[in-house]
C-alpha cells in the first residue's frame, strides 16, 4: 500500500493533462486535490502502529545485484513528511487554481505531482539507492517548476542554476551512499541503523559522511551552496511556497535526520553539520534584513530556518533533536501559509515590494488574518505551535553555551522582524496606492493559508495531542531508539522565557526603524559571495564549450569521418597489437577453407563488385543503390550461415536505409566532387586500412575466446525457462530484455532527435 | 519529393494491407520461429514507407491514422509497463510471466514477454516513420 500510495502520484501526474482537455474546466482542480487530501488521511490512519515502533513496510526485489530494493518504511520521521507532503500539497493545488490560469493550469499540474510523488518516495524509501532516484526526481520537477514562465530569461537561468547546484551535490551523495553501503555492508537504511558501531569505525566513514552531507547541503540551501533558493523565487508563488519552503528543501534536513543514528555524534557530524548550520542560520536571517521584496524576505528567512534546523540537528542531543522535529512541523506550518499570503498580495495589488503595501486589512479581512496567526506563530508567541518550537531552541542553546545562545537569539530577533514585515506591515497603516486595485481574493486562495494558521493554533493549543500522535515518534527515528516527547505551552518563567520576550520587543523596535535600517544594510551588499562563483565558472565553462566547438565541430562531414574511421582504426590496432595471444599468421593458417562453396565465393566476389561500383559511381542514386545491394548480397551471408533472424533484419534494414538515403540526397544539390586528386588517394588508403583492421578483427575474434561462451545456457533454457524455441527472440524480450529496453529507449530519442532537427530549423515556424 | 505513377500507387495500395498482415505474422511467430516485434516492425514500417513515396508523407499519414511520435511514447510505456506485472508478485522487474489460454498453438502462450515485444514492435515502427515522414515533408 506506501508503494501505491507514492506511485499512484506518478500516475496521477500523467493523467491529470486529460482532466483540461476541455475548456473552462472548473472543478478538475478540486478533482485532483481529491487525491492528495486521501493520502493526508492514509497516512494520518499509519501514525499509531508507526507511534508504537512497528511501522508498516513494503518489500520488493529489484536490481538485487546493485543492492537496490522497492523498499518502504512508514516510521514517525517519514510519515511526518509525508503528511507535510501530502497536507501542504492538497492546498497547494487548490491554491494554484485561484493563482494560475487556465492554460497554465494543465501544464503545472503534472508537475506539481510528480514533484509531490518524487518526495512522498524520498520520505518513505527505505533503500538509499532507490531515495536517491526519488532524490533527483525531486531535483527535476523542481528545475521544471523553477523555469515554469520559461519565456523569460531570469527563470531560465534560476532554473539551471538550482538544477547544477542540486544536482552536483546529488552525485557526491550517490558516491557518498556507495561509500555507505560498503561501510556498512547494506543499502537499506533500517538495516544500517543496527550497524552503526561498524560503520563509524570504518574508514570510509568520513569521506562517505562528507559526500552525503554535500548531497544535503546544496540540496537544503546551506552556506556556501545557499544563493540559488532565494533565485529561485522565479517560479509562481505556489511553487515557491511548496517546493521551495516547506518540503523539497528539508530534504536535505530530512536526509540528515534521518541517516543521524548512523553518521552522527561523532565529533566531524557534531562541528560540520552544526558549524555549517549556525553559519547558513545567521547568514539567511541577516540577508533578508535588508531585502524589500517579499518573496526574497521569505527565501532569506526560509535560509535561516533551514540553517537552524541543520544545526540542530548537527548538536544531536535529544533535546536538540526534539526541538528540530517541533520546528520542522512549525515552520511548514507558518512558512507555507506565509508564502501564500505574499501570492495572495500579488496577485491581487500586483507588487510584491513592502515598502509599496499597507493598509490592506480593510479590503483583505481573512488573508490578513491568516497572515497575521501566521506571522505570530513565526515571531514565536503563544499560544501558537511556533512559540513552542523557540522556547525549544533556545533551552538547546543554554544547554549548550553561551556562543550558540547569542547566536540563536540573533536568529529569533530576525524572525520576529521578518514576521512583522511580512505578515502585518502589508495590512496596517495607512491603505497605499497599488498597480492593481485589490480585493479579497477567491475562496480556493485563501484557504489554504487561514487552513495553515489555524494548524499553526491548534497545534500550540493542543501540544501534548500533537506530540503523542506523531512528535515522539518521529523524534525516535532521528534519535534512534524510542523517546516519549512531552509538549507544553506554558513551561513557567524560565531563563528560555526571559529571553523570547526580549527578542519580541526587539524585534518590534527593529521594525519600527526599518527603513533606515534597510538604507544602512543596502551601503554593505556583497556581490563577491558563492552566487558570483558560480556565475564565473559558468561562464568560463561555455566559453571553454565555444572555444573547443569551434576547433572540433567544423562542419565537414568528409573531415569528419576521415577522423572517426581513423581513430577507430588507429586504435583497433593498438588493441590488436596488445594482445599477446594473438597470433596473426596463424589465425589464417587455422581459417578452414576446405568447405568453401562456390556459392560462397560468387557472393563475395558480387559484394566487392557491388561496393566496387557504389566507391565509383558518378551519381548519388547509383551509388545508394548500390551499397543496398552489397548489404542485401551480406544478408545472404547470414542466411547460408544459419542466422535467418539476422538475415530478415538485415534486409528490412537495408531496405529503409536505402530509401531514407533516397530520400534525404533528395534535398542535396547536384552531385560534384569537392576534393582533389590526392585527397581521394588518402582517403583510399584511410578505406583499405579500415578494411584491412576489420578483415583481422573478424579472424581475430573467431579464434580468441575471452569469457566462457553463454549460447549453451541460451539454447538449453530458452524453451524450459522463456517458452520460446527462437533463441534470438527469446533474449531480446526475455533474457536481455532490460538491455532492449534501453535500446529502444535510445531509439525513441534518436526519433525525436531527427524531428526535432528537420521540424524546428532555424528561420522555420 | 513527388512521384506520379500509376503503377506504384496501385501496388503501394495493394501491397499495404498484406505487408502489415506479413508483419503481424512475423511478430506472432516471432517467439519460436525467425521473427519478433523488431524485425515486424521494420516490415511494417517498410509498408508505410512505400505508400508514402507512392502518395505523400500527409496521405500515409492519415492511413496510419495516429502520430508517429505517439507510437513511440506508447510502445516504450508498453515495453515498461510489462516488467511491473512480475513485481506485483513479489519477483523483479522485467521477469516474465505467462498464463495458458485454450487455444491451438501459437495463441496458447500469452505472456508479459510479448506485451514487451509489442512495445518494441510499436518503437520501431514510431521511430523509422518519424525519420522517414520528416525528411519526406522537408520542404
Amino acid at each position: 500500500m506506501i508503494a501505491v500510495s507514492v506511485l499512484s502520484v506518478f500516475a496521477v501526474a500523467l493523467l491529470s493533462p486529460l482532466l483540461f482537455r476541455r475548456q473552462n474546466n472548473n472543478i478538475s482542480p478540486w478533482l485532483i486535490a481529491l487525491l492528495p487530501l486521501g493520502l493526508s488521511a492514509y497516512y494520518i490512519s499509519l501514525l499509531p502502529s508507526a507511534a508504537v515502533g512497528n511501522p508498516l513496510t513494503f518489500t520488493r526485489p529489484w536490481a538485487e545485484a546493485l543492492g537496490a530494493s522497492f523498499s518502504f518504511r512508514a516510521d514517525g520521521l517519514g510519515l511526518l513528511f509525508a503528511l507535510l507532503i501530502s497536507g501542504i500539497g492538497t492546498l497547494v493545488v487548490i491554491y494554484a487554481r485561484g493563482y494560475l490560469n487556465q492554460k497554465d493550469l494543465a501544464l503545472f499540474y503534472p508537475w506539481l505531482l510528480a514533484f509531490m510523488g518524487a518526495m512522498l518516495g524520498v520520505a518513505l524509501s527505505d533503500n538509499l539507492i532507490l531515495l536517491f532516484i526519488f532524490w533527483e526526481l525531486t531535483s527535476l520537477s523542481s528545475f521544471m517548476l523553477i523555469g515554469f514562465k520559461n519565456e523569460k530569461e531570469a527563470a531560465r537561468s534560476s532554473a539551471l542554476q538550482a538544477l547544477l547546484v542540486t544536482s552536483a551535490g546529488g552525485l557526491a551523495m550517490l558516491a557518498g551512499i556507495i561509500l555507505l553501503g560498503m561501510a556498512g555492508g547494506t543499502y537499506e537504511i533500517s538495516a544500517l541503523l543496527s550497524n552503526r558501531m561498524a560503520v563509524q569505525s570504518h574508514s570510509l566513514y568520513l569521506p562517505a559522511l562528507i559526500l552525503i552531507l554535500l548531497g544535503a547541503f546544496t540540496k537544503s540551501a546551506q552556506f556556501p551552496f545557499h544563493f540559488w533558493l532565494p533565485n529561485a523565487m522565479v517560479a509562481p508563488t505556489p511553487v515557491s511556497a511548496y517546493l521551495h519552503s516547506a518540503t523539497m528543501v528539508k530534504a536535505g534536513v530530512y536526509l540528515m535526520a534521518r541517516l543521524h543514528p548512523v553518521l552522527g555524534g561523532t565529533d566531524a557530524w557534531t562541528y560540520i553539520v552544526g558549524g555549517v548550520g549556525t553559519l547558513t542560520m545567521l547568514i539567511g536571517g541577516y540577508l533578508a534584513l535588508s531585502q524589500t521584496d517579499l518573496k526574497r524576505l521569505l527565501a532569506y528567512s526560509t535560509l535561516s530556518a533551514l540553517g537552524t534546523l541543520t544545526m540542530l540537528i548537527g548538536l544531536g542531543t535529544p533535546l536538540a533533536l526534539k526541538a528540530a522535529v517541533v520546528l520542522l512541523l512549525a515552520h511548514g506550518l507558518y512558512k507555507g501559509a506565509l508564502f501564500l499570503v505574499a501570492g495572495a498580495l500579488e496577485h491581487e495589488t500586483g507588487t510584491r515590494d513592502v515598502t509599496k503595501l499597507g493598509g490592506l486589512f480593510r479590503v483583505m479581512p481573512i488573508t490578513a488574518i491568516g497572515a497575521g496567526v501566521a506571522a505570530l506563530s513565526m515571531a514565536g508567541l503563544p499560544p501558537l505551535f511556533g512559540f513552542i518550537s523557540k522556547e525549544l531552541i533556545y533551552e538547546t542553546g543554554l544547554e549548550i553555551n553561551l556562543w550558540l545562545t547569542v547566536a540563536i537569539v540573533a536568529m529569533g530577533l530576525f524572525n520576529v522582524f521578518i514576521a512583522i514585515v511580512v505578515g502585518v506591515g502589508p495590512f496596517i497603516g495607512k491603505q497605499t496606492k497599488t498597480p492593481n486595485k485589490a480585493h479579497e481574493v477567491p475562496f480556493s486562495m485563501w484557504l489554504a493559508p487561514t487552513l495553515l494558521a489555524g494548524l499553526s493554533l491548534f497545534a500550540g493549543m493542543f501540544p501534548g495531542e500533537v506530540s503523542s500522535l506523531i512528535i515522539s515518534s518521529a523524534t525516535s527515528s532521528v534519535v534512534g531508539e524510542a523517546v516519549v516527547v512531552k509538549l507544553k505551552l506554558w513551561h513557567g518563567i524560565n531563563p528560555a522565557f526571559l529571553l523570547s520576550i526580549g527578542t519580541v520587543i526587539a524585534g518590534i523596535a527593529l521594525f519600527f526603524v526599518r527603513n533606515s535600517l534597510r538604507s544602512v544594510l543596502q551601503k554593505f551588499e556583497w556581490k563577491w559571495g558563492p552566487g558570483y562563483l558560480y556565475n564565473y565558472a559558468l561562464e568560463g565553462l561555455m566559453n571553454f564549450a565555444n572555444w573547443q566547438t569551434r576547433i572540433i565541430q567544423h562542419g565537414y562531414l568528409r573531415y569528419y569521418l576521415r577522423v572517426i574511421v581513423l581513430i577507430l582504426t588507429v586504435s583497433g590496432a593498438v588493441a590488436l597489437w596488445r594482445i599477446p595471444s594473438v597470433n596473426l599468421i596463424s589465425s589464417f593458417n587455422d581459417s578452414n577453407t576446405s568447405n568453401v562453396m562456390f556459392y560462397d565465393v560468387m557472393l563475395a566476389v558480387l559484394i566487392l563488385g557491388s561496393a566496387l561500383v557504389a566507391v565509383l559511381s558518378p551519381s548519388r542514386m547509383g551509388a545508394i543503390v548500390a551499397l543496398g545491394a552489397a548489404g542485401y548480397l551480406i544478408a545472404l551471408i547470414y542466411l547460408f550461415f544459419g542466422a535467418p533472424d539476422l538475415a530478415i533484419t538485415q534486409f528490412a534494414i537495408e531496405s529503409l536505409t536505402v530509401i531514407l538515403f533516397v530520400l534525404a540526397f533528395y534535398h542535396l544539390p547536384k552531385f560534384q566532387t569537392f576534393s582533389s586528386a590526392s585527397e581521394r588517394k588518402i582517403d583510399a588508403v584511410i578505406s583499405l586500412l579500415a578494411g584491412a583492421l576489420m578483415t583481422m578483427l573478424v579472424l581475430v575474434a573467431v579464434d580468441v575466446q575471452i569469457a566462457s561462451s553463454i549460447s549453451h545456457y541460451y539454447i538449453e533454457n530458452s524453451l524450459p525457462l522463456a517458452y520460446g524455441r527462437n533463441i534470438v527472440n527469446v533474449i531480446l524480450v526475455d533474457f536481455r530484455n532490460l538491455d532492449t529496453l534501453g535500446e529502444i529507449t535510445v531509439l525513441g530519442v534518436a526519433g525525436i532527435g531527427v524531428y526535432a532537427l528537420l521540424k524546428f530549423r532555424k528561420g522555420k515556424e | 519529393m513527388k512521384m506520379d505513377s500509376l503503377i506504384l500507387k496501385t501496388t503501394a495500395r495493394l501491397l499495404l494491407p498484406n505487408l502489415l498482415l506479413f508483419s503481424l505474422f512475423i511478430f506472432i511467430r516471432g517467439h519460436n520461429e525467425p521473427g519478433g516485434g523488431f524485425i515486424a516492425g521494420l516490415v511494417a514500417s517498410a509498408a508505410y514507407a512505400l505508400y508514402s513515396i507512392a502518395f505523400d508523407a500527409e496521405q500515409a499519414r492519415h492511413v496510419l491514422g495516429i502520430e508517429t511520435r505517439l507510437l513511440i511514447g506508447i510502445g516504450l510505456v508498453l515495453a515498461l509497463l510489462s516488467g511491473f506485472f512480475s513485481m506485483f508478485g513479489g519477483q523483479a522487474f522485467l521477469v516474465g510471466l505467462w498464463i495458458d489460454l485454450p487455444l491451438p498453438s501459437p495463441f496458447n502462450k500469452v505472456g508479459t514477454p510479448l506485451l514487451f515485444d509489442m512495445g518494441v514492435f510499436l518503437a520501431v515502427v514510431g521511430v523509422t516513420l518519424t525519420f522517414i515522414f520528416a525528411l519526406e515533408e522537408v520542404k
